[in-house]
């Protein structure tokens, strides 16, 4: 038997439960489903930059799980990544690949280059052959100029002036190939951006709830969360519930006043040597 | 000639029925699905400067009820609760290894943990095991700095769900999502707050088999934390 210590985690995934597990899945055991982004996520390349969108909602099989999750992560100041796929994965990778980078700004001196970032992300999905279950769409814009890639779960990267991922890909992308064109105003980009996550919105059922946008140029970021929301909650009566106390049938009560924890201010005079 | 019977599932070791003991009718005796061996129901949610946080209190081994004093939701720090829903036993390990983690921190820093810094904890620790995982769903509830209300929730490997409103975890989970849907309401007292929690989990529980057998409610104020045992259908 390993130590029973709980040793600091050396970092990296740890498969101590894996042959419990196999052994629960020889016994029938079905092992249940993760929380996805099923998505519409999408990217494109303007005149000044890189606009990046993404519906909100967070499902668990069929069960909305949050209707106003965040699919456009930092990684930094001048690059930002949509997820989809595993919502636990796309959200790890992201931090993971955010730090390093960050570590890598503080060694070089310089602002991140956005194939910095993919060769990260590739490398380490590539690593875990498509077991990491993230679906990426990274943008920005650095010394070189703009810059958008898509990368799949098994670590391939396409670069690209537009690009959707997710189950509302297919939405979202026959609306950039009608409309898309080089060379787009800021005002068009968001407008085509926000048209295409729309579409998936209503026609993809993975995707839904309200459109969030992020527009990276040179030396600026704007990150439009909630750009527009589509899906407001209307039927709810602004009266609601109203329980009256003593509706519940309480069996035990038991109240426990909390301490306030007293601060102990420095200072006074010193001590006499 | 006659359709030969399909063969019987195979069984799991260590499960033997005793002479006499009844199973239920086409039931395989076998876990088909992990969440379901001992069945759960924890929510919590957001009041006007304080939080509440509930949960069933059974302990099954499928349809079977072994206990119904079991305790879900479990205390962090003063301001700090967790509630774990899923496999029982995965939840008291995951429990005492994050009050292990959290005592560390308190000698190392001299205070307790936020709620944000507890959720990126858990989401870390359930991450690492993201091939192997534990079969928990945790709901994280806490007053954060000057007792603004924190709620959390995430899926078995970490996927953390910040929510304004409230947070549902469990086999009950549908029915919860809808109860709550339909009865919160921003900003309520405590008072009300206890009302409207212990409604939507009572109802929601209601709708579940493998859940119930009594509630179990904790409404957090800045000043006092009221423990409650509230009465649901024994059934």
């Amino acid at each position: 038997m390993t130590g029973s210590m709980d040793l600091p985690a050396k970092g990296g995934f740890d498969f101590d439960l894996c042959r419990r597990n196999n052994m629960l899945e020889k016994n029938g055991l079905k092992l249940p489903g993760f929380l996805k982004t099923g998505t519409t996520i999408v990217g494109l390349v303007f005149q000044d930059g890189v606009v990046l969108g993404a519906d909100t909602r967070a499902t668990e099989g069929p069960i909305v799980a949050d209707k106003n999750c965040e699919k456009i992560h930092f990684m930094a100041p001048n690059i930002y990544c949509c997820g989809a796929g595993t919502a636990a994965d796309t959200e790890a990778v992201t931090d993971m690949v955010s730090s390093q980078l960050q570590l890598h700004r503080y060694a070089t001196g310089r602002e991140s280059r956005v194939i910095t970032a993919l060769t990260l992300l590739k490398s380490h999905l590539f690593r875990y052959q498509g077991h990491v279950s993230a679906a990426l769409v990274l943008g920005g814009v650095d010394c070189t100029g703009p810059h958008l890639h898509t990368v799949y779960p098994h670590g391939s990267t396409d670069t690209l002036p537009f690009a959707t991922m997710g189950s509302g890909s297919l939405a979202a992308m026959s609306v950039f190939e009608s409309r898309f064109k080089e060379g787009l105003t800021r005002e068009e980009g968001i407008e085509l951006v926000s048209d295409a996550i729309r579409a998936g919105i209503f026609n993809d059922l993975g995707s839904g709830s309200n459109v969030d946008v992020c527009v990276i140029t040179k030396g600026k970021t704007e990150y439009l969360r909630n750009h527009q929301l589509p899906n407001p909650r209307t039927y709810a009566s602004s009266k609601g519930f109203s329980f009256t106390k003593g509706q519940t049938e309480v069996l035990s009560t038991k109240i426990i006043p909390l301490k306030q924890k007293v601060e102990v201010a420095e200072g006074g005079d010193a001590m006499e040597e | 000639m006659s359709v030969s019977p399909r063969p019987p599932p195979p069984r799991s070791p260590g499960f033997l029925p005793r002479p006499g003991s009844r199973i239920p009718y086409g039931f395989a005796p076998c876990p088909s699905q992990i969440f379901e061996y001992n069945g759960s129901a924890v929510v919590a949610m957001v009041g006007k400067n304080c939080f509440a946080i509930a949960s069933d209190r059974r302990l099954g081994v499928q349809l079977q009820t072994i206990a119904t004093d079991f305790q879900r939701v479990f205390k962090i720090h003063d301001k700090l609760y967790i509630g774990l829903s899923g496999l029982a036993t995965d939840a008291q390990t995951l429990y005492q290894r994050l009050v292990f983690r959290h005592k560390l921190y308190q000698l190392r820093e001299e205070r307790d943990m936020k709620p944000e810094t507890f959720a990126s904890l858990v989401s870390a620790l359930l991450y690492e095991k993201r091939f192997g995982p534990y079969f928990c769903q945790p709901v994280i509830a806490g007053l954060g700095d000057d007792d603004v209300p924190f709620i959390c929730t995430m899926d078995f490997i970490g996927a953390k769900e910040l929510a304004k409103d409230f947070v549902v975890s469990g086999t009950a989970s549908e029915s919860l999502y809808g109860a709550c849907e339909s009865m919160y309401k921003p900003n309520m007292e405590p008072d009300e707050l206890f009302e409207t929690i212990s409604q939507a989990l009572s109802s929601s529980v209601d709708r579940d088999c493998l859940s119930g057998w009594g509630g179990y409610v904790l409404i957090v104020t800045p000043t006092e934390v009221r423990e409650h045992v509230i009465k649901t259908r024994m059934d």
